[in-house]
């Protein structure tokens, strides 16, 4: 089936099964990395990506449901070069171990950003439940947040 | 491509005489007492010069770890692999400061069979010691060279001769050379001496200062990093099918029509090893559920499900005593003994394990993300009846490992799918529960202690026993591998040997630091695995230093003594007192808040190895009596890991194990059923999520200029969880010792109010 | 009244608008004034509950232990802790939002608090609250409270509630305000409310049923307050007794019916409904969704023999005895006609769906449940799947087990629509939900009312 699917601004009309979830496509067709395979099942969050502004799991977010709507990745944010507010943050902080979880963590914080520009500790903590880390490195990502947030770091009492 | 000048033949004389050396060294073990990667997998290179320090005992060839290019940049070579660790950068500091160049001017080239020393497994937090320590030394043994030849260019004295850290050699009269010259007049391909002059630690430019990771940036972007983001033109897609879990395999499988779906290009079969093929990830995806509805049976014996711990001590045991010291002592006024236990958990790497794979002209490529280039080389080859030279595997990255997870065996799934489909590029990858169920577990392990305190509050006897399977099984022939057992004529299986003390592997920090008298430490060693298991970040160190930190704390408040005064009555390592007292001073352990039945205070110690990085954790909790729930509000931790290369990725990583390590303690435990594994997913498996973590962590660094490297990759596991279980001891007086502390547990254990 | 029966007859009329004209409007004024005093006071006196006077929050060590335990258990069983703790709350300490027809209303703080929460009530203050709906301070409760179901409770049972409530962690709040449709605000309304629906006493075991059914009753029909959901209700909200447990709404969900109406395609039986209630999942049935996640969470918690006599009684209810046999019939799936008649649905739930509940998929290959068995593709309202697929699902147990992700964000109604069209297609032998355009508009709607 063709379908034009609008990615990072960009339309893209491509070749696949509709049931194609758009994680493979945004991976194989697009060659856009962010997106990673972690379970295909919704339960870590190394998939997410935004559509129309909301965080979802691209690992189980069928193509055939995309048509029209706004798909944003990492690689929409911003580039090394010219990272956004929230990679510049990343970066600062040196959010990052293995860093497989970190582009799932960038697209389900920016979610947040993009709806509250001043969230609670307590609102980005139960936002950002959805996705997994196993390095432990959450109160990096944490900082980072807090950091694009405009809040003060609440480390070193 | 191939390295020019380091042949094979010299490469394959190194590693084959591994084996016999190896041997001949185990049996004295003051010779080995550090072995390479920790003592895990292979017997490791050839000790050729044993002098030297690091891998330049087994490489002792500057060009094998270094080049200078004409225009007088470097390329490091190091054996080990970036795992998320922060090694690449660390190495990149260590070298960019002993060569006094700036980093930029420094590319670092990890584990690559082809053109990378074979310094045996990234593991046991051995990085810095074997690789650090070898390309510091080789890097000053370059900058030597190099300031040598622009003495004999000059005519001066080599000892009036600088470097100005910007790439020029500079005599005092203003006279300079900058390296590329000098390097093309002179060959690297000399031994190392051992004592070439290391640069003044005062004077430090790079190394011990933070550099911002060289990788992380891309990560952040999209950047093509991981195994799982290659893309190689033709390049196809497999899975491979299995049973749900180690142990079962599916009744019968439909190949032929799950060959006749669409995009499959082709089934591999092997025995009763099966992969499928096809153009696009859903296409094979797809096939492979077509092929798992069948039905699956077990095939090998069934699990244990009654109780671990009656399972672990029913099975025939080799017992290695690693302390037995008599000592005068007074007699025991009070006595503790107890009972500590972890079941099997799992590495749940967040990427499930992948591998691409390409054999073209005769000769496999093979890209993993394994620990273990080397022995997947070495035994892939053998898999797949292929001479080493002509199979090449490469380090890339992959998700976070803590340990042996798939990424072995993926790496023989791929090569056997690939040389079944010469000239196109294979990327397989585990599905999730193939991950969760073929992965090889951290063992379950159980200790028991009896210690005793004399009239003057000191420890007068010390008892410690761990039953544990090994946890040092990572493959190093092909019958390791999932794959070895299945194809048509099956490799045989090598019976596992423990990795001898001080690294040890089930009875790793079972030896106390504390200088305590009377001591009793046994391994009981369990070489039949009733699941699979192998090597899992800090392996015996996380249960044995939980235990012991335990036993301190209940030991310190049956006689009445603050746990960390009792500590510190017993150390004498300045270094481990250090820690401690840092930890603690940042902690206001003097002022804490006394334990209230919901708030508490614990804190843990250990020496990793006791040969490796110091660090000391404290923390505050908050325990809701109503759930059982233990909110940890903060962790200040302290760390020695001697000369830092980079402070930054220290803390890290230091973090990141206690986060990680309260996730083991607090929720993990794999479960299954006597026919397979039930934890299949994360809702079977559920770790730590940013509302279980803690308030705030803070880790600070004590620095040890001059002094060898540690690595601090597994330094916290072990003093965090005993930390936990003090403060919540602390905090509701009830002592729990059976990991994971749940609150259902903790629940339990507080009664009704 | 004149001859056609029209008592404002012109005549009448005409008389009636010449006595108005000669009334004095001051008298009746005041005559209406006087009368409407009256009714007003008769009102109250109708309405009127006394304050009772407060006592000194009890120590924690004038109760015994066993008491504590015993309320524990019944707390466990009455499912207290999930209307009165809120998300990022205290446990018990009130401030929940609960969705009514009606408006929202906050839990309140029911911790020993003497300020804001219940330290400063008597036992009897206690008891009353329970059974009659009235707070000590002579206020009426709304029935959020389910007092109709507690009225049942035995007074040994509800002081050893009191005892586990008084032992609680004290934490004060400041109560959040009600935002009911108005008039309901006004309180002394909910007198003629509990006049209609509140009725009964304490539970009197029956005669001619065992100890185990007779225990099972008297927590279903009292603390347990199962009715409370799974009853339907007038438009007073009131339960209808004459259909006790044929089906009811919580929170945006629809419970089904607990009765012989029970639409699972299994039958219950009494292991299985215990199996259900104690783990949150059973393997003929589906996962505990919606605000059954956290009934089976507690009732996890509290004693195997109460749970197991909830499991006696409510297969009572539903027709079934000891020694029903699980039906072992093929279950419905049709997939092929399904994806004939519903393309777009089929084609999603590849896509999102199949990962866990396709044949092949691990969770299926595992031994979780086929779709079919669970009670949400059966019912005759769309409801309960479209909230699943909306919310997801979280494990019952609190820790691992049966997890499944929100689609609110990734999926339109009309999507939804699509999917919940396909499963019942799939899966059931059942007519169509019509409008399920409409049923996913609502449900999105409703979930975003507090």
């Amino acid at each position: 089936m063709t379908i034009t699917l609008h990615v990072n601004g960009r339309d893209h009309t491509l070749e696949a099964d509709p049931s194609t979830p758009l994680l493979y496509v945004l991976r194989d067709d697009l060659e856009l990395n962010g997106a990673k395979y972690g379970c295909g099942l919704g339960q870590c969050g190394a998939c997410t990506v935004q559509v129309d502004g909301r965080a979802v799991f691209s690992c189980l977010t069928p193509i055939a449901a995309l048509e029209g709507r706004q798909i944003r990745t990492v690689e929409g944010l911003g580039t090394v070069d010219q990272p956004s507010r929230l990679q510049a943050a990343f970066l600062t902080e040196q959010a990052a171990q293995c860093g497989y979880c970190i582009a799932g963590m960038i697209m389900r914080a920016q979610a947040l950003l993009d709806e509250k520009q001043h969230p609670t500790e307590a609102d980005i903590r139960s936002h950002m439940d959805a996705n997994l880390c196993r390095c432990g490195t959450h109160m990096r990502i944490l900082r980072a947040i807090r950091r694009a947030a405009g809040l003060p770091s609440t480390e070193g009492f | 491509m191939r390295s020019e000048s380091l042949s094979w033949s010299r490469r394959d004389l190194l590693t084959a005489g591994g084996l016999v050396v190896a041997f001949s060294c185990l049996s004295s073990s003051r010779a080995f007492s550090q072995l390479a990667g920790g003592g895990e997998g292979g017997a490791g290179s050839k000790v050729v010069a044993p002098n030297l320090p690091g891998s330049l005992k087994s490489f002792p060839l500057l060009d094998a770890w270094i080049r200078i290019d004409p225009e007088g940049r470097a390329t490091v070579f190091t054996g080990k692999a970036e795992l998320g660790q922060g090694i690449a950068t660390a190495l990149w500091q260590v070298a960019a400061e002993e060569l006094d160049l700036p980093a930029a001017r420094v590319e670092i080239v990890t584990a690559d069979s082809a053109r990378t020393p074979d310094e045996g497994v990234t593991s046991g937090s051995h990085s810095m010691q074997d690789s650090g320590t070898a390309i510091a030394n080789a890097a000053a043994n370059v900058r030597m060279l190099l300031v040598a030849e622009a003495a004999k260019l000059w005519e001066i004295e080599v000892a009036q001769i600088t470097t100005d850290g910007l790439g020029a050699v500079v005599a005092p009269d203003g006279r300079h050379a900058d390296y590329g010259t000098l390097a093309s007049k002179l060959s690297l391909h000399v031994s190392a001496i051992e004592d070439a002059p290391r640069r003044d630690p005062n004077r430090y430019r790079t190394m011990g200062r933070t550099l911002p990771r060289r990788d992380i940036p891309a990560k952040l972007t999209g950047g093509a990093i991981y195994v799982q983001d290659m893309r190689l033109p033709g390049m196809l897609h497999a899975r491979v099918v299995r049973g749900p879990s180690v142990g079962t395999a599916l009744k019968e499988a439909d190949f032929d029509a799950a060959g006749r779906m669409p995009g499959v290009v082709k089934i591999v079969r092997n025995g009763k090893f099966a992969a499928i093929v096809a153009r696009s990830e859903w296409q094979a995806i797809a096939a492979l559920r077509f092929l798992q509805r069948r039905p699956w049976q077990r095939v090998e014996r069934p699990l244990p499900v009654d109780s671990f711990v009656d399972a672990l001590k029913r099975l025939p045991t080799r017992d290695i005593v690693v302390l037995d010291t008599h000592d005068p002592a007074g007699p025991a006024i009070h006595s503790v003994s107890a009972r500590y236990s972890r079941p099997w958990i799992c590495h749940g790497s967040i990427g499930p394990s992948c591998s691409v794979a390409l054999f073209a002209h005769g000769e496999m490529t093979i890209w993993s993300h394994s620990q273990s280039i080397f022995d997947v080389h070495r035994a892939v080859a053998e898999l797949i009846s292929l001479p080493p030279d002509k199979v090449r595997c490469i380090h890339v990255q992959g998700s976070g490992c803590y340990g042996q997870n798939g990424a072995d065996d993926v790496s023989a799934d791929a090569a056997l799918v690939a040389i079944a489909m010469p000239d196109t590029p294979i990327r397989l990858q585990w599905m999730r529960e193939q991950e969760f169920g073929w992965e090889p577990l951290g063992p379950a392990m159980v200790t028991e202690l009896e210690a005793s305190i004399g009239a003057d509050g000191k420890i007068v006897a010390w008892k410690h026993e761990v039953w544990s399977n090994p946890h040092n099984n990572r493959p190093i022939d092909a019958g390791g591998y999932l794959a070895g057992q299945e194809v048509t004529t099956p490799f045989p299986i090598r019976a596992v040997e423990p990795i001898p003390m001080p690294e040890g592997d089930g009875d790793r920090n079972s030896n106390p630091l504390y200088a305590l008298p009377n001591m009793r430490v046994i391994y009981h060693f369990l070489p039949d695995m009733p699941l699979r298991v192998s090597a899992l970040r800090s392996l015996g160190a996380h249960v044995n230093v939980f235990s012991i930190e335990s036993m301190m704390d209940e030991l310190a408040r049956a006689s009445g003594q603050d746990p960390l005064a009792f500590r510190l009555a017993h150390m004498q390592d300045p270094r481990a007192r250090a820690v401690m007292t840092e930890a603690t001073n940042r902690f206001g352990w003097a002022k804490r808040v006394p334990g209230d039945g919901r708030h508490g205070c614990g804190m843990g110690f250990a020496r990793y190895k006791n040969i490796g990085a110091y660090c000391a954790t404290v923390m505050e909790i908050e325990l809701e009596r109503e759930t059982g729930r233990i909110t940890v509000r903060r962790v200040e931790a302290a760390v020695d890991a001697g000369q830092p290369a980079s402070i930054d990725g220290i803390r890290n990583q230091v973090e990141g194990g206690i986060v990680q390590s309260l996730s083991w303690t607090t929720r993990e435990s794999v479960a299954f059923d006597d026919n397979h594994r039930t934890s299949f997913d994360w809702s079977g498996y559920p770790i730590s999520r940013f509302s279980d973590v803690p308030g705030g962590v803070n880790v600070h660094v004590l620095p040890q200029p001059g002094l060898p490297f540690l690595g601090a990759g597994e330094a916290a596991q072990g003093p965090t969880a005993a930390a936990l279980a003090n403060a919540l001891a602390d905090a509701s007086g009830v002592r729990l010792r059976e990991m994971p502390l749940t609150p259902d547990k903790v629940k339990t254990a507080l009664g009704a109010i | 009244m004149d001859t056609s029966g029209n008592i404002f007859s012109e005549k009448v009329r005409r008389s009636l608008v010449e006595r108005l004209r000669y009334l004095n409007y001051k008298r009746v004024l005041v005559y209406g004034l006087v009368g409407a005093g009256l009714c007003a006071l008769l009102v109250l006196a109708l309405t009127y509950r006394h304050p009772i006077v407060v006592v000194a929050r009890p120590e924690q060590a004038s109760f015994s232990p066993e008491a504590v335990e015993k309320g524990a258990a019944l707390a466990r069983i009455g499912d207290c802790s999930t209307c009165h703790t809120a998300d990022d709350g205290g446990p018990f300490a009130g401030g929940r939002p609960l969705a009514t027809p009606f408006g929202t209303l906050f839990s309140t703080n029911i911790t020993p608090d003497e300020g804001t929460g219940i330290g400063s009530w008597s036992p009897a203050a206690f008891r009353r609250a329970m059974r009659s709906g009235v707070s000590r301070d002579g206020k009426h409760l709304y029935p959020a409270l389910p007092y109709e179901h507690f009225i049942h409770a035995t007074d040994a049972d509800l002081d050893a509630l009191y005892a586990f409530f008084m032992t609680r962690r004290a934490i004060a709040t400041t109560q959040p305000v009600n935002r009911l449709y108005p008039p309901l605000g006004f309180r002394p309304l909910l007198a003629g409310w509990k006049m209609l629906f509140l009725h009964g006493g304490i539970w009197q075991p029956r005669n001619d049923r065992s100890a185990e059914w007779n225990r099972g009753a008297y927590l279903v029909e009292g603390f347990g307050h199962c009715g409370a959901c799974h009853t339907p209700r007038n438009i007073a909200g009131g339960e209808i007794a004459a259909h006790a447990y044929a089906g009811g709404w919580a929170e945006g969900w629809y419970a089904p019916p607990i009765n012989g109406q029970n639409p699972a395609a299994r039958d219950w039986t009494i292991d299985s409904l215990y199996t259900y209630l104690r783990t949150g999942i059973d393997m003929n049935h589906a996962a505990a969704a919606g605000p059954m996640g956290p009934v089976t969470y507690n009732l996890a918690r509290a004693p195997a023999s109460d749970v197991h006599a909830i499991a006696v009684y409510v297969a009572s209810l539903m027709g079934k005895t000891q020694n029903a046999e699980v039906g072992t019939a093929p279950l419905t799936e049709h997939p092929n006609d399904a994806a004939q008649d519903h393309p777009i649905g089929a084609t999603l739930f590849a896509g999102a769906c199949s990962g866990c509940h396709g044949p092949g998929a691990p969770m299926m290959t595992q031994g979780r449940p086929l779709l079919s068995l669970g009670s949400a593709v059966q019912e005759a309202e769309p409801r309960d799947v479209v909230q699943i697929i909306l919310h997801g699902l979280k494990s019952p147990m609190g820790g691992s087990g049966p997890y499944m992700p929100a689609f609110a964000d990734s999926f339109t109604d009309s999507q939804i629509a699509e999917i919940a069209g396909y499963l019942r297609s799939r899966y059931t032998d059942h007519p169509a939900w019509p409008k399920l355009n409409e049923a996913a508009a609502q449900a999105r709607e409703e979930g975003g009312q507090p």
